[in-house]
């Protein structure tokens, strides 16, 4: 029987949905060998009431470690009390997020409790009892499979590879305390700036529109903003030319040294499909590329690839699309 | 000031991997190596503080075999002062292993600052940083896109998933690096030939049991080849027709 614990992020007293994916990820573990799952939120007082939501996608058992001062990230305090917790719950393996928090905590967490780590995990499975996951290496374009040999075995799942999947249980909760002064910790964050309200993140969007150098200017990049809209569900990014000119925040980069992302759809446009930036996208599910030069690498991987002025083609797709989307 | 920069080096990524005959490692015949790009800017992070304070020593230490002294000369080729190679047989997969190596070689060092790069380009794991700072107790902050050091106290942004994160911490501290901090300087030739005469300390490092290995590489499965579908705005309805009753996602 396999216990897991899994680190559910919250942001503003809400569940990432990379949060849900790590308790999916938990109870498929878990469930292979009648094992229970915990899950983990740490946030302001009333985050407590997010356990349900736990519950809804396979949580046993809910550990609430609720403080004034988790409203924002709190690595020292949050750490501390995670690595106490799962070195006293007897877990087989942990689960964490590979988000900012994810992959600034998750290293914390494993040295405290002397074990390796393995980040940007796409499956994990458990063989005659030891835990071997997916893990991509060397950008993307090797697969390397991975043993865990320690208990507890800590790993941190990539976004968008585990479904959230209804699966009720208990959930019933059970209070951490921190472990010593949460104001005492040395690093602190005085203020998080966001986006925008309704921006969705390019890891969790199910359609992502992507602008290169192929718009020529930031004052283009109206249209991918429009397309992004027009499919209603998307997020906008760029590739690394785009975002060392400062047309577009870093935060907005695809690629190698930018964000990994495997969404339902991408469209690239104005994108010739540099190596750099092809290790960002190459697993998303649907590749559309709009690009005038027919011989750009980006068409060796679109699914569907149309060769022209972008200047003419996204308009007249923003149109198509609003129309398809309006019809149903 | 005294900072620390940790450095690896890693494949040139463009080109098709093989898989080694051993099976759980990629063919490294004919693969060039350099710098990993996120400790570049880790190493320009460092030597722009010695820009303005020249009395700052900047060490940097990477560890692998003795091919990783060509990497250590070319950051002191772009300034660094003096490197260390923590001599091993192989670099092993399991980040804990080689930071508590890393850590052992830095605790007495009374380093201000010790600086990595966010993830490395081949193991992309992104655990070492964070971990030799649990390990030395020191404050820890990763993925930083801006810094600055005034006196004891630091302030640094960091990229979070539709946002930034603007975090202060005291020193001395362990930071990694991501993309957007800086860009990173190519080595001039005299800093070429400065290097040369700058000293570089081998220390055999014996690494403790990993516990998390690959066992085995393959090639990801091939994307089916690419279908350019048409020209010019005329292809737009076909485009739509298929991503509704094809890809099914619109």
């Amino acid at each position: 029987m396999a216990n897991v614990f899994a680190f559910a992020e919250t942001r503003n007293g809400e569940l990432r949905k990379i949060g849900l994916e790590a308790v999916t990820a938990a109870r498929a573990v878990a469930g292979a060998t009648g094992g229970q799952v915990d899950a983990f939120i740490a946030g302001a007082p009333g985050v407590v009431s997010l356990s349900s939501q736990l519950a809804k996608y396979g949580a046993d058992t809910v550990i609430v470690a609720e403080h004034a001062g988790f409203d924002k990230y709190n690595p020292e305090a949050i750490a501390a009390i995670v690595a106490d917790r799962v070195r006293a719950g007897g877990y087989r393996v942990a689960i964490f997020p590979t988000s900012a928090l994810g992959s600034d905590l998750a290293p914390r967490v494993a040295a405290k409790l002397g074990v390796g780590l393995v980040t940007d995990v796409t499956a994990i499975t458990l063989q005659d009892g030891a835990v071997i996951v997916k893990h991509p290496v060397n950008i993307g374009k090797v697969l390397a499979t991975v043993k865990l040999a320690a208990t507890p075995a800590l790993v941190a799942i990539r976004a968008n590879m585990f479904t959230p999947v209804d699966k009720p249980h208990a959930g019933t909760v059970e209070r951490a305390e921190p472990i010593g002064d949460p104001a005492a910790s040395r690093v602190v964050v005085k203020e998080v700036k966001m986006g925008g309200g309704t921006k969705l993140d390019l890891g969790e969007a199910p359609v992502i529109v992507s602008g290169g150098r192929g718009l020529k200017g930031p004052e283009n990049f109206h249209l991918i903003e429009e397309l992004a809209a027009a499919f209603g569900n998307a997020a906008v990014g760029a590739t690394r030319v785009v975002t060392d000119e400062g047309w577009r925040p870093h935060s907005d980069q695809i690629g190698q040294t930018g964000r990994l992302v495997s969404p339902q759809l991408y469209v690239a446009v104005g994108i010739s499909g540099a190596i750099q930036h092809l290790a960002g996208m190459r697993t998303s599910k649907t590749i559309v590329a709009i690009n005038k030069d027919k011989e750009a690498p980006i068409f060796k991987i679109a699914d569907y690839g149309i060769v022209g002025d972008l200047f003419e083609i996204v308009p007249a797709l923003i149109a198509a699309v609003k129309e398809a989307k309006a019809r149903g | 000031m005294k900072i620390a920069v940790c450095i690896k080096r890693v494949p040139d990524m463009d080109v098709r991997f093989k898989i080694a005959a051993i099976g759980n490692a990629v063919d490294e015949v004919g693969l060039k190596f350099d710098m990993n790009d996120f400790d570049s800017w880790a190493v320009e992070a460092a030597l722009q503080i010695k820009d303005k304070d020249p009395a700052t020593e900047v060490v940097v230490v990477s560890l692998g075999t003795d091919a990783v002294q060509e990497t250590i000369r070319k950051a002191l080729a772009m300034g660094a002062d003096r490197g260390v190679e923590l001599k091993s047989a192989q670099i092993p997969f399991d980040g804990f292993v080689i930071a508590k190596a890393i850590a052992a070689e830095l605790k007495d060092g009374g380093f201000d600052l010790i600086l990595f790069g966010k993830q490395s380009a081949d193991s992309s794991n992104g655990v070492v940083g964070a971990m030799v700072g649990e390990l030395l107790g020191m404050p820890v902050v990763t993925g930083i896109s801006k810094l600055d050091i005034a006196g004891h106290t630091g302030s640094a942004k960091r990229e979070i998933e539709g946002g930034q994160e603007f975090v202060e911490f005291p020193l001395p501290a362990v930071l990694t690096i991501d993309q957007g901090l800086n860009i990173a300087r190519y080595p001039a030739l005299k800093g070429i030939m400065a290097a040369k005469k700058k000293p570089l300390d081998v220390k055999p490092v014996q690494l403790g049991e990993p516990s998390v290995t690959v066992i085995q590489m393959e090639l990801p499965a091939e994307r089916a080849p690419g279908r350019i579908i048409g020209e010019g705005a005329a292809a737009v309805p076909e485009l739509v027709g298929l991503l509704q009753t094809e890809a099914k996602v619109l």
